[in-house]
């Protein structure tokens, strides 16, 4: 029996007027592919399609969700529908008076990304001037009675910074703060190297979050996604493919995860051409991975697969050059060797003080150049 | 910390949401990233928190209507699960409504 999805995440538009080097957006997010973005009612219909199906979840991004001028329609549409819909921004130009009217069309949370915890540093990874927008935007969130939650993207740069962004989210009364160690998929896998952080960075951070965990009790809940290239076994990655969760990109095509549309090896349908139900229960894309008939050894009498399911198929594809083999981060795969790699070049690079690689921003230029190459 | 003794009042969080899951025939409580998933206890109790009832209130409630006895554990854990998840607020008991508050005298 095909499982019914829960998650939406509704990519509304890949313009984005930052240019975060981590983006987990596809790097031709410039490109043709994804030129021609989905009309208001279009949207509408894929929200419509997706209750139906059984989502509850609806996260409202991108690229930058405010871009589209019929947010608000689309807040609307989804709150009448039933679905719990959250905002998830970096809060770029964001006025008070826009996040009210989102308020007031039905926006259940407001997730707003900061890239580290001072102007500064924040600015630099962002590569756009953006930290004062985010503050103001966070005391907004709290003035309008919205959930809050604060997002960080951690990695070799920042690293340092996980008590002090802490602080920021306590101070600002925020529910939650995510501190997300990036995964290296679209941008970030681009920019590996810059990016990777040493273990004793990863020891220092943990370390902290433990302790602040122990200090804020249920005050504030301190989210710490595991850096995936430094653990033993892989992610469940998005519960399982084709088992909870969908990516709708802004020209419509839906992925089992955000970072799918990479694995060239699979062809996406578009809810332009089919409706959403036999996209997610016909379509061969989100079949193929679908339960674990596909699964290869060493996952196949793995006792853990009901576990991961394997891990992480766009991984798989990043990593080994194929998405049907077993997550490469899991250390019992035969490619674990390619993740240790990466890992010991971050460390061997530390350890001559040499300063990281140069990272290139997500930026329209740089992808077009990319995607052109092809 | 409010003990949530019988007296509190318990009401749903400003972040969560109680919704009408059609597709899987039930009743499930959203939040941000999540959702709990409810029996048909949950639901009714969950229907009862309408910020005015206090847990003793939802008790009895529940007792007529179903006519089940020794429930108030059942209820009370339910609750203080939701609580900790920060999904479930507890408020101290409501004023009398009648006779009004005086002014209270200055302390
Ligand atoms: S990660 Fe940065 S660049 Fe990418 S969509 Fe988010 S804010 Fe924009
Ligand atoms: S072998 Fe496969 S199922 Fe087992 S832990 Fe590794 S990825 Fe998971």
């Amino acid at each position: 029996m095909v499982p019914k999805p829960l998650w939406l995440l509704a990519e509304l538009t890949y313009r984005c007027p930052l240019q975060c080097p981590y983006c987990s957006n596809p790097l031709d997010f410039a490109g043709a592919r994804f030129k021609r973005e989905l009309a208001t009612e279009e949207w509408c219909r894929v929200f419509r399609e997706a209750r139906a199906l059984g989502v509850l979840q609806l996260g409202l991004s991108g690229g930058e969700p405010l871009l589209r001028p019929d947010l608000e329609t689309l807040v609307a549409t989804a709150h009448e529908l039933g679905l719990y819909s959250s905002l998830i921004t970096s809060a770029y130009r964001l006025s008070k008076d826009r996040l009210a009217a989102l308020k007031q069309a039905g926006l259940d949370h407001v997730q707003i990304s900061v890239q580290a915890a001072d102007a500064g540093l924040s600015d630099h990874i962002a590569g756009t001037a953006s930290y004062r927008d985010k503050i103001a935007a966070y005391h907004y969130t709290r003035e309008l009675g919205f959930p809050l939650t604060v997002n960080v993207v951690l990695h070799r740069t920042n690293l340092h910074q996980v008590e002090a962004m802490i602080r920021l989210a306590e101070s600002l009364g925020a529910e939650r703060i995510e501190l997300a160690n990036t995964q290296f998929y679209g941008w970030a896998f681009h920019n590996r190297d810059a990016l990777m952080p040493t273990k004793a960075q990863l020891d220092a951070a943990w370390e902290v979050v433990q302790r602040e965990r122990a200090r804020l009790g249920n005050k504030l809940e301190i989210v710490w996604v595991l850096p995936d290239y430094h653990e033993q076994y892989p992610k469940p990655c998005m519960g399982g493919w084709g088992r909870a969760y969908m990516t709708v990109t802004p020209g419509g095509e839906v992925w089992p995860c955000h970072a799918a549309g990479r694995i060239t090896t699979l062809e996406f349908a578009n809810v332009r051409d089919h409706p959403l139900e036999w996209i997610w229960s016909e379509s061969e894309a989100f079949n193929r991975f679908r339960g674990d008939a596909w699964m290869p050894e060493p996952c196949r009498s793995c006792p853990r697969k009901t576990v991961d399911f394997g891990g992480c198929r766009c991984q798989a594809f990043l990593v080994a050059g194929d998405a049907g083999v077993t997550d490469p981060v899991c250390s019992l795969s035969p490619q674990r060797r390619l993740v240790d790699e990466a890992v010991a070049a971050a460390e061997r690079a530390a350890a001559a003080a040499e300063a990281p690689a140069e990272w290139a921003y997500r930026a329209a230029p740089a992808s077009r150049a990319i995607a052109a190459k092809g | 910390m409010n003990r949530p003794g019988p007296a509190v009042v318990p009401r749903i969080a400003p972040k969560a949401r109680l919704q009408r899951d059609e597709v899987r025939d039930r009743e499930v409580l959203l939040y941000p990233e999540g959702l709990v998933a409810l029996n048909e206890t949950g639901s009714a109790i969950l229907n009862l928190c309408d910020g005015t009832r206090s847990v003793a209130e939802i008790v009895q409630a529940l007792k007529q209507r179903y006519g089940a006895e020794g429930i108030e554990g059942d209820v009370t854990a339910f609750l203080d699960g939701l609580a900790a998840k920060g999904l479930v607020t507890y408020a101290p008991p409501a004023p009398p409504s009648y006779p009004p508050t005086p002014s209270a005298p200055p302390r």
